[in-house]
């Protein structure tokens, strides 16, 4: 492992640094942490920003000092977190491709130079890791998208992308959580809320998770927004080891 | 029964501390700007520490009481009347039903607050009545408030111990410079020397670039070692971020949970206010402390605060002073519910 770095960010928070790079082993080690702190329960933490690789805390200052805080970490970094795959879950997030939603679908095709079946079928075939979560409520940052399909955003950006869609940016692809402007080129639209403020759990996935797209037809769209709808829906999810 | 929006003010939004421990799903903190006023006028009420209060921005709103309640005004001077009369501001004030209370713009500071004794009948969201302008989620339908929205109270409490006591004595806000004492980093070593020297020893001018996201400062350029951009990380309240055109933007509270760009410092918690109750044109300076220095004088605002809630629980001098106390009575006599 790198040289871990802990450091105050002001007199409520302290950001630990995994290192300086976009890895699944660094990230995991992430995932591990805020778990491990979740169980913990550690006195005085009001919230926990993991990203790609850093780890935020904020922390109430009148409960614990940051010296206290500092040592607690170090403490936490420094535990052999090895041992044992760790568990994870892979959500199906079921997309209507092309047509009127995915509107860009023809620019990524050709971009790419393939077919947009070919496109759809590059983009669904492999699971992608949630990184970290930020930008918007329940907005994913996920890796590994297939070079071949990376896309330049929009030269002008959209005042009005809707929620569910799905997009590429650059080379990053992901769901807009809520109706949000954005220049991502999108390629497809699926019915599940990965945000829903009056759901008991309102956002849906968290880093450390992954997401697979399944392509559906827009009957089956059409048909899984009606259940959405009526709260019946459930993604399936496939536990896995990693 | 509660209040009627008659105007809405240029930004009055229903406010708390925040909606924390979602930042890991992305979602925003927001809550008030200024916790130093919004922590006294929910003190003066007795209020619970969260208790939801209406934060205005440079022009106040007018509220229209239907039901009695006690209320208490902090933060910049935004020259409140009540039917007209002047209003003391930190105090509590005894509202009877059908009194308006207007805020006009504020004379000094940015940001007022208005605290109400009877809670404002506002559903708790992921934890808290805060709105998230961003995502149009809690406080008043996600929104800010405008002419015609109502709000009700959740409770009756038209009557608190040592009504007299509850004054205390109100916070400057006319100054147009500020120091903003600041923890250096997390990533002030990717700035070089100079860089660092510069932010240290020069003054920089508020732009019109303010809300409650964030405030743009102008002024010297801070260079970077090589870029400002780093892998995207957490953001904290009042972290001092520098993109590549070297100019500091500090965020506040509806920042985005993450960002792409190297953090030089982070505002001392105590000096938020400072910074969020100046306007646009204002200067800003910035001091290195350390971090134990930043916790300290927290704990030392907190027990001041301690010592206003201690102030305000016992009986008054005024209340010998009949005359004084006679008119300040008045209006609890003359209400007709």
């Amino acid at each position: 492992m790198q040289d871990i770095k802990i450091v105050a960010a002001g007199d409520s928070s302290i950001l630990i640094e995994f290192g300086n790079e976009i890895d699944p082993e660094i990230n995991g080690r992430i995932t591990t942490i805020v778990q491990l702190m979740k169980d913990q329960h550690i006195e005085g933490v009001v919230d926990m920003i993991p990203a790609f690789c850093s780890l935020l805390i904020n922390y109430d200052p009148r409960i614990v000092s940051y010296e206290k805080m500092y040592k607690r970490m170090k403490a936490l970094v420094n535990i052999d977190l090895k041992g044992g795959g760790k568990r994870t879950k892979v959500f199906e997030i079921p997309v209507c491709y092309g047509g009127e939603y995915g509107p860009d679908i023809g620019t990524i095709a050709e971009h790419a130079g393939l077919t947009e079946d070919e496109v759809v079928k590059i983009h669904s075939s492999r699971d992608y890791l949630i990184y970290m979560l930020g930008f918007l409520p329940g907005f994913c940052y996920l890796g590994g998208l297939d070079e071949r399909i990376h896309t330049p955003r929009l030269a002008n950006p959209r005042v009005k992308i809707s929620a569910g869609s799905v997009g590429i940016g650059g080379s990053q692809t992901g769901i807009y959580p809520l109706d949000s402007p954005g220049g991502w080129q999108l390629m497809g639209m699926t019915p599940v809320k990965t945000y829903d403020p009056e759901r008991k759990n309102p956002i849906l996935l968290e880093a450390g998770d992954y997401i697979r797209f399944i392509p559906v037809d827009e009957g089956e769209y059409k048909r899984i927004k009606e259940l959405v709808e009526r709260n019946e829906y459930e993604c399936t999810v496939r536990e896995g080891e990693v | 029964m509660g209040i009627r929006i008659l105007k809405g003010g240029m930004l009055t939004t229903v406010q708390d501390l925040g909606r924390t421990g979602y930042q890991s799903q992305g979602f925003g903190v927001s809550g008030v700007m200024d916790v130093r006023s919004f922590r006294i006028a929910n003190l003066l009420l007795d209020n619970p520490e969260n208790e939801a209060v209406l934060e205005f921005t440079l022009i106040g709103p007018t509220l229209e009481f239907t039901a009695t309640s006690i209320i208490a005004i902090t933060g910049g001077d935004f020259q409140p009347t009540i039917n007209g009369e002047p209003a003391p501001m930190y105090t509590a004030i005894y509202m009877k039903k059908g009194d308006v209370l207007k805020f006009g713009s504020a004379r000094t500071g940015s940001r007022g607050y208005v605290a109400f004794s009877g809670y404002l009948g506002i559903p708790v969201v992921m934890g808290s009545r805060c709105t998230n302008l961003k995502s149009r989620q809690g406080g008043f339908k996600g929104r800010k408030l405008e002419a015609g929205d109502y709000i009700n109270f959740r409770i009756k409490r038209p009557y608190l111990p040592f009504f007299l006591s509850r004054t205390l004595d109100l916070d400057e806000f006319d100054q147009e410079e500020a120091t903003l004492r600041v923890v250096m980093g997390p990533q002030e070593n990717r700035f070089s020397k100079q860089g660092i020297k510069t932010f240290l020893n020069s003054e920089y001018i508020v732009t019109s670039d303010f809300d409650r996201m964030g405030c743009r400062l102008d002024g010297p350029f801070i260079a970077p070692k090589e870029t400002s951009d780093i892998i995207s990380d957490g953001i904290a309240f009042g972290s001092i971020q520098v993109p590549s055109h070297g100019k500091p933007i500090i965020l506040l509270a509806d920042r985005q949970t993450t960002g792409g760009y190297a953090k030089i410092a982070t505002v001392a918690s105590v000096d938020i206010p400072k910074l969020v109750q100046r306007k646009t044109d204002h200067k800003i300076r910035f001091q290195a402390i350390t971090v134990q220095e930043a916790q300290k004088l927290y704990l030392d605002e907190i027990k001041e605060l301690d010592r206003m809630r201690k102030k305000i629980h016992q009986p008054c001098k005024e209340v010998l002073e009949c005359r004084l106390a006679a008119k300040r009575l008045t209006r609890l006599f003359t209400s007709e519910d």
